[in-house]
């Protein structure tokens, strides 16, 4: 092909261009699902400890991605020593396996998210997402009084099924259910079966009452029951420290 | 561009648009296709010396194998560059040059760390740190905490002991306070004079009559003395608070200006109740953290 043709053709032009400029991309990325240690395995007693979201942490999710939390958190605790002074752990890739799209983020106004699971109490969190300057005087970030309605739940299966198609292991018959009791155990593999979905979410509204709030599953009982979650799944206490170093 | 319109000394790319515009072909600046040579080196030398090609499903490592660090086992470990290592060898390094003044702090009981000025303002400033990394965010930066949700740890007057082993357990395994409340149990006069009665144990003005009956509830009906204890000085091991100092935690009875807005603080207490939670901290700090902030937290408040 003579480059005359390609330069006077604004189509083949874009298209060849794009091949060009994706190939610095995919020559990063392709080896990846490749090789094997990217995804680090964290078993314990056999069972994974990373599991999906619960249909209630989901919609928690859901509500942290609505709201652009990302813009102004991440969840990426990079392997440096101020970071895990500060905020724990560095992250692992398999800690953001189930996530899509993953939560990393780019920009930190507010601290890093990724262990923020159990640091607070629910009473904290309510609080802050409400009114942040009530607790952190000098905070920057913006009140969220809205989260206090009722959350809406409905379409709660069909958000797990969107999520099944790209890979997450929910469950939706009797076969699938037994892989992941396998894989995860009894008591996460319940919460992952797409059937039970809505009596699951209300149960661990009913159970964790995040918000304070008997009479009512809020937006708040959710992203409170996700932002609890977060960085917990890995009990580091039971790996060596070198353990993780060594998939690198 | 029209003054432009022909150079004939320089090459041009023989394209032609438009009738007259044309493309110089002119060589790249000396200093630039330097340049590019060498970041072409560069990249071939970071790949001998850095992880860098896949090759089935692992990848080349590089000579790079200066990382080395103890593992677990106490044997020393030398491997490939890669940011995980490297962490893991800064943070020994950083733990050893700790250790001399940390090895103290964990083998000193905490009367002896008092007693050393210098061991003192080690544990005091390294406690600020963590102090406002962790806690700042419910007790505030200063430690004088928010009425009503998290206690102030400047006053002397402690839900769960003052004492340098309760504030350590405090700290390390968390606590829940839990006030019931008793609008289902007892009557709005009910209530009314026993918050009388709870006033009037620290000097505030209640009138006589309904403090007596308060009293009455208080150790009788309400079974408030079962908690607080029948001298209402509070039970330390449950964390009930002490009703009879003028140290308010919950119902703001020293913000209010009134007495009738001292007296609404408390009814609301006792109506509504209020449980609050400190969450554990012994997964997310180490022991020796714990017992700098515990050192740390007791001389804010003039510890026990
Ligand atoms: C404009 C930027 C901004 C946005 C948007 C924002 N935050 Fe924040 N966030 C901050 C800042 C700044 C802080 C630190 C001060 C504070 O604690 O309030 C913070 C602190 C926090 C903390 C406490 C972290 C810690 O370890 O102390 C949590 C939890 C949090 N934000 C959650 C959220 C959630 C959930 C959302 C979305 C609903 C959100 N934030 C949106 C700026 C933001
Ligand atoms: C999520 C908010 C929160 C955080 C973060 C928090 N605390 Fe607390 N803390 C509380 C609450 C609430 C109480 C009171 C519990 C009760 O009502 O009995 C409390 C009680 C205490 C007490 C007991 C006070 C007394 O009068 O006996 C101490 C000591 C204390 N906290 C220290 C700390 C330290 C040190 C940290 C940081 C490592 C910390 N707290 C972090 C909420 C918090
Ligand atoms: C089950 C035990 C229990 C009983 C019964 C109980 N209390 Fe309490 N009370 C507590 C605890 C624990 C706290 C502190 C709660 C906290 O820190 O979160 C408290 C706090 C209070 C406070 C707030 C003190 C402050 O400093 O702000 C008042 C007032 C009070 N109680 C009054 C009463 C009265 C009056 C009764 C009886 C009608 C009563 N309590 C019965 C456990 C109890």
């Amino acid at each position: 092909m003579k480059h005359e043709s390609i330069e006077t053709n604004a189509g083949l032009l874009i298209v060849l261009t794009l091949i060009v400029i994706s190939i610095g991309g995919l020559v990063e990325i392709v080896p990846l699902y490749f090789i094997e240690s990217t995804i680090e395995k964290v078993e314990v007693e056999g069972k994974e400890t990373i599991h999906p979201y619960s249909p209630l942490e989901l919609r928690g999710r859901d509500i942290y991605q609505r709201e652009g939390c990302y813009t102004c958190h991440s969840q990426m605790i990079r392997p440096f020593r101020d970071e895990a002074l500060r905020y724990g752990h560095y992250s692992l890739a398999a800690e953001s396996k189930f996530d899509h799209p993953f939560q990393w983020g780019s920009k930190r106004t507010g601290p890093d998210l990724a262990r923020v699971g159990g640091k607070y109490s629910n009473e904290w969190h309510v609080q802050h997402l409400i009114a942040p300057r009530s607790v952190v005087k000098e905070s920057i970030m913006p009140n969220y009084p809205w989260l206090m309605k009722s959350l809406n739940y409905k379409n709660v299966r069909d958000r797990m099924r969107a999520l099944k198609m790209v890979g997450v292991p929910y469950s939706e018959n009797t076969a699938e259910y037994e892989a992941n009791v396998k894989r995860f155990g009894e008591d996460v593999a319940k919460n992952l079966d797409i059937l039970r979905a809505e009596e699951n979410l209300l149960a661990q509204a009913a159970s964790g009452n995040y918000d304070g709030k008997a009479d009512d599953v809020t937006e708040m009982d959710a992203i409170v029951a996700y932002l609890q979650l977060l960085g917990t799944m890995v009990d580091f206490s039971k790996f060596d420290d070198g353990h993780f170093a060594d998939f690198r | 561009m029209s003054s432009e319109k022909s150079k004939p000394t320089v090459q041009t790319t023989g394209h032609a648009w438009d009738g007259d515009l044309q493309e110089f072909n002119n060589p790249l600046p000396t200093w630039w296709l330097w340049t590019f040579y060498a970041t072409v080196v560069f990249a071939i030398i970071y790949w001998v010396l850095y992880p860098a090609w896949p090759v089935g499903g692992s990848y080349t490592k590089g000579m790079m194998n200066d990382i080395t660090y103890t593992t677990a086992d106490g044997k020393t470990k030398t491997t490939h560059w890669n940011t995980r290592a490297l962490l893991l060898k800064e943070m020994q390094i950083a733990r050893e040059e700790q250790a001399e003044y940390l090895k103290d702090i964990n083998a000193l009981s905490f009367e002896q760390i008092r007693s050393k000025p210098e061991k003192s303002a080690f544990a005091n400033s390294m406690a600020k740190v963590l102090f406002a990394d962790n806690c700042a965010a419910c007790h505030q930066s200063g430690g004088d905490g928010v009425m009503g949700r998290y206690p102030n740890l400047l006053d002397d007057a402690w839900l769960w002991g003052g004492s340098f082993d309760k504030i350590q357990e405090t700290i390390a395994n968390g606590r829940t306070g839990s006030m019931p409340g008793f609008k289902a149990s007892l009557s709005t006069k009910q209530i009314s004079d026993v918050s009388d009665y709870v006033l009037s144990l620290s000097g505030n003005e209640a009138d006589a009559a309904a403090v007596k009956r308060g009293q009455a509830i208080f150790s009788g009906q309400g079974g408030c003395a079962a908690c607080h204890g029948a001298d209402a000085k509070g039970q330390d091991f449950m964390g009930s608070a002490n009703l009879t100092d003028k140290i308010w935690t919950i119902a703001d009875v020293s913000g209010a200006e009134t007495a009738a807005a001292k007296k609404e603080a408390v009814m609301n207490v006792v109506k509504n109740g209020k449980t609050r939670v400190m969450p554990a901290w012994k997964g997310r700090l180490s022991a020796t953290e714990i017992k700098i902030l515990t050192y740390y937290v007791h001389q804010l408040g003039g510890g026990k």
